[in-house]
């Protein structure tokens, strides 16, 4: 069976809306014209993210030695473009020894995973099904 | 920010928050999720905070 041009760019279109509601949390709705939506989730999103990161949370290294550490990794990565820039900007280092250390991973880990939610929303929106 | 419950009040609050806006699409029905949530999450961590109160760490 052979892929028509219309259903290729489509298919391009909804690669491209979930990495861009990936990196951006909530870009997808907007795009999509959801716009109440996508500001919720555009500020709530980064906002949960830097809390954790405040309360000295830890963005976890891809070790897969100790799998707990690697999902908790993959789950940090459902934030998008704020894990790489905390990442540079040489957040997200943890301390083990403040109260707030199991709070903050909370958040953090959290925040990645409804990110991944809110792509799989705008997914679903884009195809139609809500 | 030291207190646990104002954490725990914290992120309840977001979750709430970000699951009543992808599950609903009209604001009053939002809202309703969302408070509901919110009490559900609030509550149940308290009630289960009493029930391991015993146990020592």
């Amino acid at each position: 069976m052979r892929v028509t041009a219309a259903e290729e760019s489509q298919y391009g279109g909804l690669v491209l809306l979930c990495l861009a509601s990936w990196a951006i949390p909530g870009a997808g709705h907007l795009w999509l014209g959801r716009r109440n939506k996508g500001l919720v989730f555009l500020v709530a999103l980064p906002l949960m993210f830097a809390i954790g990161l405040a309360l000295r949370g830890r963005l976890f290294p891809f070790d897969f030695s100790d799998p707990l550490v690697g999902l908790e990794a993959l789950a940090d990565f459902g934030m998008g473009a704020a894990y790489f820039l905390s990442k540079a900007l040489g957040y997200g280092a943890g301390d083990v020894r403040a109260v707030t250390y199991e709070y903050g991973n909370a958040f953090l880990v959290v925040a990645g995973l409804l990110n991944l939610l809110v792509v799989i929303d705008a997914y679903d929106v884009a195809l139609g099904r809500k | 920010m030291r207190s646990h419950i104002l954490l725990l009040v914290l992120f309840a609050f977001f979750v709430s928050l970000i699951f009543a806006v992808i599950a609903k699409d009209d604001l009053r029905e939002q809202v309703r999720l969302g408070a509901v949530m919110f009490a559900g999450f609030v509550a149940s961590a308290v009630v289960l905070g009493w029930l391991m109160y015993p146990f020592p760490l």
